[in-house]
């Protein structure tokens, strides 16, 4: 790639603001690396590219996501 | 000077004619199969899928003895062209494909109460010797986790590629070679006494097993079914979270130790990311450039989930009846233990 000497036009920028995406079902998305204060005054950080927060409360990896929003459903018959 | 692969793994034993012709050519010791002769061979047996995995494994590492140069031999890529056209046949005509592709992602993003998967069986009763006989046949795979994929980002734009390189970058280690998911199933593997050599498993694994991975192989070198590339992708990122927690329990409770653990662990949060990314980003991208695909993206869930029931039905059927599922049972420790200081 060419070097380039200032970030090109559209690039995230320090001081632009920080997208987070909402859904109705499912986790908030935040590009990473983030820092999470717990309730308890603890800290956890995640330094992936994007982070899955969970909002259902029932994740065993709370603040993490891990898929337990997902409805449920009765085992088709086998 | 020798442009023979020399650290590739050994080329693994014949299953039936088609292997051994695809074997002894890749020796040269002998003719290749008639590309005729794979019309009529069974496409989910032990002989064709083993002899498509041969073709394959000459775009990753190889085999040791064999000319690199062998990755292109147009005679060669004539007969895996008849071995791709009987599986990919038997994929279309088999596979229950949903009718749109709403529904066929709609019924991966559901959880069972109960669950009857391979998952949920090592979760509730697998015992150590089930977990290493899983480990080894999913070893054809996670040894090179991600790599099938890879072959599909030169074929997607903006911002479907984008998204796909960022979930293989975390799949790869996030720049981190001790990180990589390969690697992180070779420590699985040592903890659970399995030899981590690049296919070392080959010759054990069950025809099911190598037929999802000739699936993910077909899929990821064909640009015209980049749409069933991206699909197949989805359906292992959503179905991973829930499966990896069962696995990660099951490692906890037999005592598997802190690496196997830690491998399903890390995947329960990082394909509960993937996942969103591939829904929200790759699926959506790609359907944005190119909407024709949609059908064709439904497909790779949907074959990726016949095959999974194949390799699942395998499985549980052997162990249930207190078989091995591997055609060579593993030895109690598959490595020498660590010279003592």
């Amino acid at each position: 790639m060419p070097n380039a000497p200032c970030d090109p036009p559209g690039s995230a920028r320090p001081d632009a603001p920080r997208r987070v995406r909402v859904q109705r079902l499912g986790p908030i998305l935040v590009d990473g690396p983030v820092e999470v204060e717990l309730e308890d005054g603890t800290t956890v950080r995640s330094d992936r590219f994007r982070v899955a927060l969970c909002t259902c409360r029932r994740s065993r990896r709370y603040p993490w996501c891990d898929t337990s929003h997902r409805r449920r459903v009765q085992d088709p018959p086998s | 000077m020798t442009d023979d692969d020399r650290r590739g793994p050994a080329l693994p034993s014949a299953r039936g004619p088609l292997s051994a012709a695809v074997t002894a050519y890749l020796r040269g010791t002998g003719p290749l199969p008639a590309a005729e002769d794979a019309a009529d061979a069974p496409p989910y047996g032990d002989d064709l899928q083993l002899a498509l995995y041969v073709c394959y494994e000459l775009h990753y590492r190889g085999f040791s003895g064999v000319p690199a140069a062998r990755e292109w031999d147009p005679d060669l890529l004539r007969v895996r062209a008849a071995l791709e056209r009987r599986f990919l046949a038997a994929l279309r005509a088999d596979t229950p494909v949903h009718d749109s592709l709403d529904d066929a992602l709609g019924a991966l993003l559901v959880e069972p109460v109960h669950g009857t998967g391979v998952s949920h069986w090592l979760r509730d009763q697998g015992e150590l010797w089930h977990l290493r006989e899983y480990a080894a046949q999913r070893s054809l795979y996670h040894l090179k986790e991600a790599d099938p994929h890879a072959w599909v980002l030169p074929r997607l734009w903006g911002r479907a590629k984008a998204a796909m390189a960022a979930v293989e970058f975390d799949e790869f280690g996030g720049g981190r070679g001790e990180r990589v998911h390969a690697r992180l199933f070779a420590d699985l593997m040592n903890d659970l006494g399995l030899d981590t050599s690049y296919g070392r498993y080959l010759d054990a694994a069950c025809p099911e097993a190598l037929a999802v991975v000739n699936m993910m192989s077909l899929f990821g070198l064909h640009r015209a079914l980049r749409g069933a590339l991206v699909g197949h992708f989805a359906a292992v990122e959503i179905t991973s979270s829930p499966g990896s927690r069962r696995l990660a329990e099951a490692m906890r409770r037999t005592g598997a130790g802190a690496a196997a653990e830690f491998f399903y662990d890390e995947h329960v949060e990082a394909d509960a990311v993937h996942e969103q990314v591939v829904r929200h980003e790759v699926i959506a991208g790609l359907l944005e450039e190119e909407p024709d695909l949609a059908a064709d993206v439904a497909f790779g869930i949907d074959a990726t989930g016949h095959l999974e029931d194949r390799l699942g039905e395998r499985l549980l059927d052997a162990w249930r009846a207190g078989r091995s599922s591997l055609r060579a049972p593993l030895a109690a420790r598959e490595t020498a233990p660590a010279p003592v200081p």
